[in-house]
């Protein structure tokens, strides 16, 4: 491995900002007292999850501190959105083929096991879903709707609030959650102000440390609790509280609120500057998605007829992290279900790069990469058996250059 | 992250063999685009039947080009009979070992080397197609599961899945996969229980098999048994005394005394009246 580290995996999980770290630390060994205990000594330790309720409030802009409750992840989040259902008669979930599996293995589940009738929505070619059809879908039965805010893969927005009004139009009775783990501190959220009953986040992605999250539960919405337990959390999620964890995730949500307009501008031009310079260096590679409703930091760029493990492999020896959706990184053996929803051809999907920035991304690093990353990528071109293929696919790529040059759209002689 | 070998890291970093081979006299292809690996193999063949060149192309992960790396430079001045003996192991081997998931790159590059070999010699090489598809997801036959559970001594389907992708995909061919490993499995136990056994320890022990569960049992009507010979999965026997020209003695060998050896030896013993 290389020395130097240039992170672009945010997407994964970010580094912990200095700040929550500070302020997570005295509660290991001088403020260890147990927030429900009967003394002064546990019964301070409180007013900081107090604190950092308030903070996470006003990062996704619940109106009421006490809408927020702490959970160890997203992924536990999620499942008590989906597992809280409460009515018997209502078994008809909406949700989408391209969920993280902390929702559509909780889906699968209560499918398989207990009767429900799931509608999982498709998306066009840009990642994007068809809110008619969306619309059509929703039942007098419908007991939930479960819509990620942004994709964790592409980093495509779903017009979640947009979905939430449609769906209380139609049916007032509904629940609707969202799982905004990936567009938590990257683009604003403002709950209060939208039809959304539920929604969840988690620390390790805004840079808090792993082992955190939480989710927002608006007032009046009925679930049963997923970990049942002592009365922490007003009954709605047993178990001691995760004290330093829940405070840091309180340091970070604030950090993130403020590095908003950081995020939309500066790390949107880094993120841009790296995938514009990817394409006009690299004849066979695509984006994966919507580029027009994305969050700022994320990019998928497929490189076709490669394979995406061994970008990474190659990339990791040059000190660069990021992701890939080929079959030979997950634990199984088909590619992204994400991509593949989206009809992302085979020739693409396995040779898809996930680069996701967050706010310690510097424009050197973003420089870094675009001079290492060609060399990798003509290298295992060369190895590629589909070398006629890849001659094509230069050749129609230099033609819609030269087309474009010729029309004079000036974009096609910068590089 | 897998943890990958030096040697694999090595190969796929810095690939031996990389490329084409203009005038080949082999080339074998195996994979798709589809399944997310592909491996092309082109060889030079001098008219000795040795391996004077070999080179390949993949897309597939680090495994599956470190795979290929390594198959080059192993059959590289090796006799196509030399090559013909190599095995997905040997290939893993050579590379310090592959992680268990990632065996089927193995697999890949000893087909590969079977389809440019057969290509060499002038079979169709369609062969390997043919059979039935038991896993829809990655087009694997019943054939290529029951030679690589066979060949690597598979005892679970994950195995399988690891080996040859079978299975990974939407699961619905498991229940199958399940049914020719078992078999295989049963196949292989059979194998082993007898093979040991010299010729004097198997009639030592149907001897006393027969001595213990059987004759007793006829003696009581009259009658006796003796062992004659075994040849295989055949036992030759002598019905004595009242036994023999009883006309159910066909029915007391088939019936009882075939019943009994089976169940202490094997499914498939036949019993014979000498
Ligand atoms: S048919 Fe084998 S995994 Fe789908």
């Amino acid at each position: 491995m290389s020395e130097k580290i240039v992170y672009l995996d945010n997407n994964a999980t970010t580094k912990t900002c200095q700040e929550a770290i500070d302020n997570m630390i005295p509660f290991f060994a001088e403020q260890y007292g147990n927030p429900s205990s009967m003394h002064d000594f546990g019964g301070e330790v409180a007013q900081y999850l107090k604190k950092a309720r308030k903070q996470v409030a006003e990062l996704i802009g619940a109106a009421d501190p006490n809408e927020v409750i702490f959970t160890s992840c997203g992924t536990e989040s999620s499942n008590m959105a989906i597992r809280g259902l409460t009515d018997p008669h209502k078994k008809h979930i909406i949700t989408t083929k391209v969920e993280h599996p902390c929702v559509l293995n909780v889906t699968k589940h209560l499918e398989k096991n207990h009767g429900y009738e799931v509608t999982y929505l498709g998306v066009n070619a840009e990642g994007e879903l068809d809110l008619e059809e969306f619309k059509d879908s929703i039942r007098d039965d419908t007991a939930l709707i479960a819509i990620m805010w942004a994709n964790n893969e592409t980093g495509v927005i779903f017009p979640v609030e947009k979905m939430a009004e449609i769906a209380k139009e139609k049916n007032p009775k509904v629940l609707f959650f969202v799982d905004a783990v990936q567009a938590a501190g990257k683009i604003p959220v403002d709950v209060k102000n939208t039809k959304i009953d539920m929604l969840g986040i988690s620390g390790h992605k805004i840079h808090a440390p792993k082992g955190v999250g939480a989710i927002y539960i608006r007032k009046g919405t009925l679930i049963t609790p997923f970990m049942l337990g002592g009365h922490q959390e007003r009954g709605k999620r047993g178990g001691t509280e995760n004290v330093s964890g829940i405070v840091a995730l309180g340091e970070a949500a604030e950090q993130a609120l403020n590095y908003l307009d950081d995020e939309a501008t500066r790390v949107k031009a880094m993120r841009d500057k790296l995938e514009k310079g990817i394409l006009s260096k690299l004849f066979n590679a695509r984006v994966n998605g919507s580029r027009l409703h994305r969050v700022p930091n994320t990019t998928n760029i497929s490189f076709e007829y490669i394979e995406g493990e061994l970008i990474l492999l190659h990339l990791s020896d040059l000190g660069i992290c990021a992701s890939s959706g080929s079959a030979c990184t997950s634990g199984n053996l088909e590619p992204s279900h994400v991509l593949r929803a989206m009809g992302v051809p085979f020739t693409a999907v396995h040779g898809s790069i996930r680069f996701s920035l967050s706010r310690y991304t510097s424009n050197e690093e973003i420089d870094y990469v675009l001079k290492q990353l060609p060399d990798v990528i003509h290298k295992l071109n060369a190895i590629s058996p589909f070398q006629k293929e890849l001659k094509e696919l230069k050749e129609i790529k230099e033609s819609a250059k030269a087309l474009k040059c010729a029309l004079g759209d000036k974009r096609c002689c910068e590089q | 992250m897998w943890e990958y070998t030096e040697k694999v890291k090595e190969h796929y970093k810095n690939p031996k063999n990389v490329g084409t081979i203009e005038n080949p006299d082999a080339v074998g292809e195996v994979g798709s685009m589809a399944c997310g690996d592909a491996l092309k193999i082109y060889l030079k063949i001098d008219k000795n039947g040795i391996i004077t060149d070999a080179k390949f192309q993949t897309f597939g992960c680090g495994s599956a080009v470190a795979s290929a790396s390594a198959l080059t430079e192993m059959i590289i001045g090796k006799s196509v009979k030399e090559a013909e003996n190599l095995t997905n192991q040997d290939i893993a081997d050579f590379l310090g070992g592959l992680p268990e998931q990632k065996m089927h790159c193995s697999v890949m590059g000893k087909e590969a080397l079977e389809a440019a070999l057969s290509s060499f010699k002038g079979e169709p090489t369609e062969k390997k197609i043919k059979g039935r598809i038991v896993c829809g997801c990655f087009g694997v036959t019943e054939d290529k599961i029951r030679e690589v559970v066979k060949h690597n001594t598979l005892n679970t389907v994950e195995e399988i899945t690891n080996y040859t992708k079978a299975g990974g995909g939407c699961g619905k061919c498991k229940g199958d996969l399940q049914k020719i490993l078992s078999e295989e499995v049963a196949k292989r136990s059979n194998g082993k229980k007898e093979k040991p056994l010299t010729k004097t320890q198997q009639i030592l022990k149907v001897n006393s098999i027969l001595e213990n569960y059987v004759a007793a049992e006829l003696r009581k009507d009259g009658g006796d048994i003796e062992l004659v010979d075994i040849e295989d999965n055949k036992i030759y026997v002598n019905l004595q005394g009242s036994c023999k020209n009883c006309p159910s003695s066909n029915l007391t060998l088939k019936n009882f005394v075939e019943n009994v050896l089976r169940e202490h030896i094997s499914e498939d013993v036949e019993v014979i009246e000498a």
